[in-house]
């Protein structure tokens, strides 16, 4: 076991073309002296290229050819630095309008999402879709970075308008006001990013990096009930290890104890956990998101696809399913339509039976539609080849999603949030 | 007193891709350098396959311009964890007029690899080929997938990749496709130096400070050496230096350091102001150099 084991917080990005989104990053990243030198004179060097009197931070991020010449993020990029108690890892993903798949990618593995708001434009259609994102994502805590304060002088009412306005939005979804920030921020400048800010007297909170050094571990995990689906089984056929049948996989939502009473799914055969061993060490319990391997009391048939839970929590079984799907893929997906779903590391074949609707992503509703196009998300109901074993994604992010793969050309067309 | 297992979360999730690497392709193999990001997958491997061994080959593509030091370490470490070693030789490739070695002053075989290895991954029939890559390594690698399909000629298209979502990973391919995955993508170079302090990790003794017969260029220090191409004027000089990162002799700078032990180099690299491709002479070329290589095929 390592001992050095940090904190990880993954954080989502969005933002619009223009608001300051690769600034932001690109300021926190030189405030936490995470840019090194040969970085930062790249960036003195581009910014002098094209005219600039300040740094040009952005540049620290928009990786791809095309969009350095474009000047706009079109994919997701992962950007990391850490401080001596945190390693954060930002998703860093596309405002664009056409680009929903790839911030619903970024929110995917993040904890803390950050919703960039230009203080001269304040809530606009896009961060209506942002947020909605991240309230279909149950990413656990937002941040309300309003950037550009010093645009507006500092203003305090800016600030409080475009915060009341944002309020109305968070009535309108599963968040509660606890999990939603507001901070005032000037990226370029970088007010309350990494410190404080001189200008704004008037806000008491704390900068943005202060915020999230702030938030502890219990706070960021997907808490539920303890799921494990087995990857693969470990079988050495060695003779010091002649007869060990180990199920090798990662645990999900909740801990998992020698002695537990399991249930194998599909087969619902029980038994107990013998041992849990990860590398040459054995253990008496694993906290969830660890990747071990386990062993059972009895000689049960345990494949890859399988899942072990304890016995008193099972999952649902069924071989229908309703769930919100967003698409990712150009091929719209239409009723009818046969895939490869993929749950975990189980997959099965899934048909759709019908299309339930359109949702509008400013929290305004449904509307009906017979087909789902790239970056739409709609309401879907599937019926499957064999059934799965789920938990509604409110209650298990790990247990509640899955994959559509296209059956011709193996691409991933959509994610689904199971209801 | 209870024995609880708290994961390092890097870890636990390179353990995750590995273990889907095995499951879900038919012949994987690990694409072995010798350097300290492919040792630490080697690491990886055993821990996710335990007590069983690793069920893959290593592959190692030799530009034969590599240091001794590091095809000694690669042959030991072979040896004692009982794995199976296919190298496919870059030389081989020019004798075959498949490519043509580069001349003069920024001589290397460095970009010559990725015909090798094609070659390799088509001679074997390799579906997944596991490589060390890191997304915090350079910008065009920030982009970069989990699971990277590439075409039959080994190309890249970075518009048009599978999005990933939470950790399902979706290694489905077809005929002539291969996929490359990256089970460290998401580790610093700083973690990569912490994991192998913590883990006691053996490696190559070039990572730690020695002396060596150097010169330097264009503000960088090469090593002296037949497969060094180097101008008179250029003067040889003994220099106490180390290794940040480990290619071959032609591509990889040193710098100065007396770091000669694991505690000291992971200070250097915590204080350190270079970023570790700034010691790559090849992707000095341009500043699109690594995305181009990558379009073709490079790793």
């Amino acid at each position: 076991m390592s001992t050095e084991n940090r904190k990880l917080i993954n954080i989502a990005t969005a933002g619009s073309v223009d608001d300051g989104k690769s600034t932001l990053i690109g300021r926190l990243l030189y405030d936490t002296k995470s840019l090194t030198t040969d970085k930062l004179e790249a960036i003195e060097r581009n910014s002098k290229q094209k005219g600039f009197d300040y740094l040009d931070f952005s540049l620290a991020t928009d990786g791809l050819v095309a969009e350095r010449e474009q000047g706009i993020t079109i994919d997701v990029a992962h950007i990391y630095f850490n401080t001596n108690k945190t390693n954060y890892i930002i998703a860093d993903t596309p405002g664009h309008v056409e680009y929903t798949r790839n911030m619903v990618t970024g929110a995917s593995t993040s904890q803390v999402a950050i919703i960039l708001i230009d203080a001269r434009k304040g809530v606009i259609e896009q961060t209506y879709r942002h947020f909605f994102i991240n309230n279909l994502l149950r990413v656990e805590h937002v941040i309300v970075a309003i950037n550009k304060m010093d645009l507006v002088d500092f203003d305090q009412q800016v600030f409080a308008d475009i915060k009341s306005d944002f309020e109305a939005l968070i009535a309108k979804s599963d968040y509660t006001d606890d999990q939603v920030t507001f901070i005032p921020v000037s990226a370029l400048h970088g007010d309350n990013i990494a410190s404080g800010s001189t200008k704004m007297d008037w806000y008491q909170g704390p900068s943005l990096l202060d915020y999230l050094e702030g938030l502890e571990i219990e706070e960021l995990e997907d808490h539920s009930v303890a799921r494990f689906p087995v990857q693969y089984v470990v079988r050495p056929k060695t003779d010091t290890h002649h007869d060990f049948r180990g199920f090798a996989g990662r645990l999900y939502g909740g801990n998992l104890s020698v002695g537990d009473d399991v249930t194998v799914l599909p087969s619902f055969t029980t038994t107990k956990v013998k041992s849990i061993e990860f590398f040459d060490q054995q253990y008496d319990e694993a906290v969830s998101g660890s990747s071990v391997t386990i062993t059972l009391e009895d000689e049960v048939n345990v494949s890859r696809g399988d899942m072990l839970v304890r016995s008193g929590e099972l999952p649902q079984s069924e071989k229908q399913l309703s769930a919100t799907i967003c698409q990712v893929n150009s091929k719209p997906l239409r009723l009818g339509a046969k895939y490869i779903l993929q749950h975990g590391v189980n997959q099965v074949m899934a048909k759709v039976d019908s299309i339930e609707g359109l949702v509008h992503t400013d929290f305004s509703g449904e509307e009906s539609t017979d087909q789902l196009r790239l970056n739409d998300i709609g309401k879907v109901k599937f019926r499957l080849s064999k059934p799965i074993h789920f938990d509604p994604y409110k209650v298990s992010k790990s247990n509640g999603s899955f994959i559509l793969i296209d059956e011709g050309s193996f691409d991933t067309t959509s994610v689904g949030f199971i209801q | 007193m209870k024995n609880i297992l708290v994961p390092n979360p890097k870890e636990a999730e390179s353990i995750h891709i590995i273990r889907e690497v095995a499951a879900q392709f038919e012949k994987p193999v690990l694409l072995f350098s010798g350097g300290k990001d492919s040792i630490t997958l080697v690491r990886l491997a055993q821990k996710a396959f335990y007590p069983a061994r690793i069920p893959f080959p290593l592959l190692h593509v030799d530009t034969g311009h590599n240091f001794p030091e590091t095809i000694a370490f690669r042959d030991q470490l072979v040896e004692e964890l009982g794995l199976e070693l296919i190298v496919a030789n870059v030389q081989d490739s020019i004798d075959q007029g498949k490519v043509q070695e580069e001349k003069g002053r920024y001589s290397s075989r460095n970009s010559l690899q990725t015909t090798t290895l094609l070659d390799a991954i088509e001679k074997h029939k390799f579906d997944a080929c596991i490589g060390g890559a890191r997304r915090d390594e350079e910008k065009a690698r920030a982009k970069e997938r989990v699971f990277s399909v590439r075409d039959d000629f080994g190309q890249w298209d970075e518009k048009n990749q599978r999005p990933e979502l939470f950790d399902m990973l979706n290694g489905k391919i077809n005929q002539g496709q291969n996929v490359r995955a990256f089970p460290i993508s998401n580790w610093t170079e700083l973690d990569v130096w912490e994991y192998i302090r913590t883990e006691n990790i053996q490696i190559p003794s070039i990572y730690f400070a020695h002396k060596r017969e150097t010169f330097v260029r264009d503000g960088m220090i090469w090593t002296a050496s037949e497969h060094v191409y180097r101008e008179d004027h250029e003067e040889v000089k003994e220099r106490m230096v180390r290794f940040r990162t480990v290619g071959d002799m032609t591509c990889t700078a040193a710098v100065l350091s007396d770091a000669d032990n694991l505690e000291d180099v992971v200070e250097e690299i915590r204080a350190s102001t270079i970023s570790e491709r700034g010691a790559r002479i090849d992707d000095k070329r341009s500043e699109a150099a690594m995305e181009n290589r990558k379009k073709v095929g490079y790793f």
